[in-house]
C-alpha cells in the first residue's frame, strides 16, 4: 500500500517538484527535466541527420531501415559500418566532454575552469602525440599489426597524458586554503596551475611535432584538431565502456555539488566529506576528458561551453549535469555535421568547427558578463 | 505552520542522548611553525549560550573551526558526545553540530528557500530526497528567521542583515543540538546585530539549542551569553558566567585595555567602559 503524491513549490523563478511514494521521495525541477527532454529530442534529430548526411545522402526512411538492416546492401553497409559508429562516438564524446566540463566548473566554482583550460586536454594531446611519434617508422595507417597497435596505443597514451596533467594540477593546484581546513582546491590556484600546465604540454606537443618523423607528425597534426573521421565500432565499445563506469559515479557524486557550492566549511559541516568528494569528482571528470580525447582527439571548447549553455537553458543556480552532457552531445553532433557539409567534398576536423564556433560564443559570454557586473 | 516550535524541538532532541562538546589537550597549528593553540582544555556547557571572546589573533575562530571538525588538531581531541569528532562520520557530526562560517558566500541566483533547503543535506539521501520532516524544518527555519516573505528572493540580492538571517536559517534547518557561529554579527549595523543576537537567544531558550559563538563585542557577549570563554594567545584565561568572570583585570589581560565595569542599565550584566590602552 504505497501512496504517490506530487507536490509543487515555487522557488524564485523556477519550480521544485517532490514526488513521494511510500518512504521514498525524489526532488526535481520540472524546468530542468523539460529542458533535458528537449535536448534529448534535439540529440535524436541530429543523430539521424548525422547518419543521413555525407557524400552520399541517405533519405530519412532509408536511414531507419538501414539501422534495422532492412535496406539495400550498400545502404545497410554505409549506415551500420560507417555512419552509425561515427555518430555514436560523436554523441558519447560530446556527453563526456559536457559532463566533465560541468563537474570541473562546479567543483572549482569557476565558469572558466574546464578540462581544456586546466591543461588536461593538452596533457591528453601530448600523450597521444607521443605515442603516434613513437610509432614512427612503422607502417601505421597502411594496415597491418602496427595500425592495430596504434588504434589501441594512441587512446591509451591520451588517457595517460590526461591523468599526468590532472595529477599535476591536483597536487600543485590543491592547497590547504587560508582557513587551514582540509586540502581544498581554491579556485584561482587550481586554474593558474592549469593554465601553466596547458602551456607546458602544448609546448611539448610542438616540440614533438617539430622534431619527430614527418609522416607521423602529419598524422599527429590531424589527430590534434580532433576528428571523428573513420571512427568504427571498436571506438564505440571503448567509449561506451568508459561512460558506463564514469557516468553513474559522476551523477552520484554530483549530488554533493549542491552542498559544495556553499563553500568548503559549510559543505563539511553539512556532512559532505569535502576532500574525498572533490578528488573523486576531479578524477571522474578528467577520466571523461581523457576518454573523449582518446576517441576523437582533443575537441576544444565543448567542455567549456556546454555547461554554460545548459546553465542558461535550465536556469538553476549551480551547473546542471545531465543537461550539460546532452548539450555536449548536441554540440559535437552539430559540429560534425557542419564539418562534413560546410565545404562540399572537404571534411573538416570536428575540433576545428567547435573552436571556430565556440570561440566567438565564449567571447560574447565574456563581453555580456562584463557588461552586467 | 502552527506546530512550528514542537517540530523544531523534535528535530533537535531526536538525535542524541546526552549532548556534550569539549576539547581535551588540543593543539592547533597552521603548518609546523604557526602554533595557534597549545594544550587547550575546554568544556562547552550544554543548553547554554557560550561566547568566545579574545583579541584579534587570539585563536578564537581557530578553536571554533576545530570544534566544527574543520581543522585536524596536531594533538589532542575534540569530543562530541564523548566521541572524537575525527572518528565520527562526517554525516554523523553534521546531524549533531551546525556551523555558520565567517562571511559565507552563496552561489549566484540561489534563492533563500534553496539555500535553507540545503541545510537538510545530512538528513536526506538518494532514495529519501525530501520528507515531511524536512519540509517542516524548512518552514520552521524560514519562520524563525522571519524570512517567509523573502523565501523566493535571491540571497545575493538581499541586504547584509537579511543574508545573515538566511544563512542562520540554513543552520537552524539542519536541526542540530549544537550551533557554532563564527562572528555572526560582523558587517552588520547595530540594529541587525541585536536582531541576530536575539534570534540566537530565542534558539537557545525556546528550542533548547546549545550555542557557541565567537563575538567581537564584549558587552554583547556579556548581555547575550550565559557562559564566557576568554582567550589570550590560544589559552583560556577565564571561563564562566559573565557576571562572575568579567573584571577590569580580565579586560586588561585579554585586550590590553584599561576599563571600568558598571552594571548594564538595561540588563544588569557587566558593561565594559573603555578608558584607554594599558601601559
Amino acid at each position: 500500500m504505497s501512496t504517490r503524491e506530487v507536490v509543487l513549490t515555487r522557488s524564485g523563478p523556477s519550480w521544485v517538484a517532490r514526488v513521494r511514494r511510500g518512504s521514498a521521495s525524489v526532488l526535481f525541477r520540472p524546468r530542468a527535466v523539460g529542458v533535458s527532454l528537449a535536448l534529448f529530442a534535439l540529440v535524436l534529430v541530429l543523430f539521424c541527420a548525422g547518419v543521413a548526411a555525407g557524400t552520399r545522402v541517405i533519405p530519412l526512411d532509408d536511414v531507419l531501415s538501414g539501422l534495422a538492416g532492412r535496406a539495400d546492401h550498400t545502404t545497410v553497409l554505409t549506415v551500420q559500418q560507417f555512419r552509425l559508429p561515427r555518430v555514436m562516438v560523436a554523441v558519447m564524446v560530446g556527453a563526456a566532454l559536457g559532463l566533465s566540463g560541468a563537474v570541473v566548473q562546479a567543483v572549482t566554482r569557476n565558469p572558466i575552469a574546464a578540462p581544456d583550460v586546466l591543461g588536461v586536454t593538452a596533457g591528453a594531446s601530448f600523450g597521444g602525440v607521443l605515442v603516434l611519434l613513437a610509432l614512427g617508422g612503422t607502417t601505421f595507417g597502411y594496415g597491418g599489426a602496427a595500425a592495430e597497435l596504434s588504434q589501441i596505443a594512441v587512446p591509451l597514451g591520451a588517457i595517460a597524458g590526461a591523468f599526468v596533467a590532472a595529477a599535476i594540477v591536483l597536487v600543485v593546484g590543491g592547497s590547504h586554503g587560508g582557513v587551514g581546513t582540509h586540502r581544498t582546491f581554491s579556485t584561482q590556484r587550481v586554474v593558474l596551475v592549469g593554465i601553466i600546465c596547458h602551456a607546458a604540454f602544448i609546448g611539448l606537443v610542438h616540440w614533438g611535432l617539430a622534431t619527430g618523423d614527418v609522416d607521423q607528425a602529419a598524422k599527429a597534426a590531424v589527430w590534434l584538431v580532433g576528428s571523428l573521421h573513420g571512427r568504427g565500432w571498436e571506438h564505440v565499445t571503448g567509449v561506451a565502456t568508459a561512460l558506463l563506469v564514469l557516468l553513474p559515479i559522476a551523477l552520484l557524486l554530483g549530488r554533493r555539488l549542491n552542498a559544495l557550492a556553499l563553500g568548503e566549511p559549510s559543505a563539511a559541516t553539512l556532512g559532505v566529506p569535502v576532500a574525498r568528494t572533490q578528488v573523486g569528482l576531479f578524477v571522474v571528470a578528467f577520466a571523461l576528458t581523457g576518454t573523449a580525447a582518446a576517441a576523437a582527439g582533443p575537441v576544444d571548447f565543448v567542455a567549456l561551453l556546454a555547461p554554460q549553455i545548459a546553465k542558461r537553458l535550465v536556469r538553476t543556480p549551480g551547473v546542471p549535469l545531465v543537461a550539460s552532457a546532452l548539450t555536449g552531445s548536441a554540440m559535437v553532433l552539430a559540429a560534425d555535421l557542419l564539418a562534413r557539409l560546410a565545404i562540399p567534398g572537404v571534411e573538416l576536423p570536428v575540433g576545428a568547427v567547435t573552436a571556430l564556433v565556440g570561440a566567438p560564443y565564449l567571447l560574447w559570454l565574456v563581453i555580456r558578463s562584463g557588461g552586467t557586473r | 505552520m502552527t506546530s512550528t516550535p514542537s517540530t523544531l524541538r523534535e528535530t533537535v532532541t531526536g538525535t542524541t542522548s546526552v549532548p556534550s562538546l569539549r576539547a581535551a589537550g588540543l593543539r592547533l597549528a597552521y603548518g609546523p611553525d604557526r602554533v595557534v593553540v597549545q594544550d587547550l582544555d575546554l568544556e562547552l556547557p550544554h543548553g547554554a549560550v557560550t561566547a568566545v571572546i579574545g583579541a584579534n589573533g587570539s585563536g578564537k575562530s581557530t578553536v571554533l573551526r576545530a570544534l566544527a571538525r574543520l581543522l585536524r588538531p596536531s594533538s589532542g581531541h575534540v569530543l562530541l558526545d564523548g566521541h572524537d569528532v575525527h572518528h565520527l562520520r562526517t554525516r554523523e557530526v553534521a546531524k549533531r553540530l551546525g556551523l555558520l562560517p565567517q562571511s559565507p558566500v552563496s552561489p549566484e541566483g540561489l534563492t533563500v528557500r534553496d539555500l535553507v533547503r540545503r541545510g537538510r543535506t545530512p538528513h536526506t539521501s538518494l532514495l529519501r530526497q525530501w520528507s515531511e520532516k524536512d519540509e517542516a524544518a524548512l518552514s520552521a527555519a524560514l519562520e524563525a528567521t522571519d524570512l517567509v516573505d523573502l523565501a523566493d528572493e535571491a540571497v545575493d540580492a538581499l541586504s547584509g542583515g537579511q543574508r545573515q538571517r538566511a544563512w542562520l536559517a540554513l543552520v537552524i534547518a539542519q536541526g542540530t543540538p549544537w550551533l557554532l557561529l563564527d562572528e555572526p554579527t560582523t558587517f552588520l549595523d547595530i540594529a541587525h546585530q541585536i536582531d541576530v543576537l536575539q534570534l540566537v537567544q530565542r534558539l537557545n531558550r525556546e528550542d533548547g539549542r546549545s550555542v557557541v559563538m565567537v563575538l567581537h563585542d564584549l558587552n554583547q557577549a556579556c548581555r547575550y551569553a550565559d557562559h564566557l570563554v576568554a582567550l589570550r594567545a590560544g589559552a583560556v584565561v577565564a571561563s564562566g558566567p559573565p557576571a562572575e568572570v568579567v573584571t577590569e583585570d580580565l579586560v586588561a589581560t585579554v585586550f590590553d585595555l584599561r576599563s571600568r565595569i558598571v552594571p548594564d542599565p538595561v540588563t544588569g550584566t557587566p558593561l565594559v567602559v573603555p578608558i584607554g590602552r594599558a601601559v
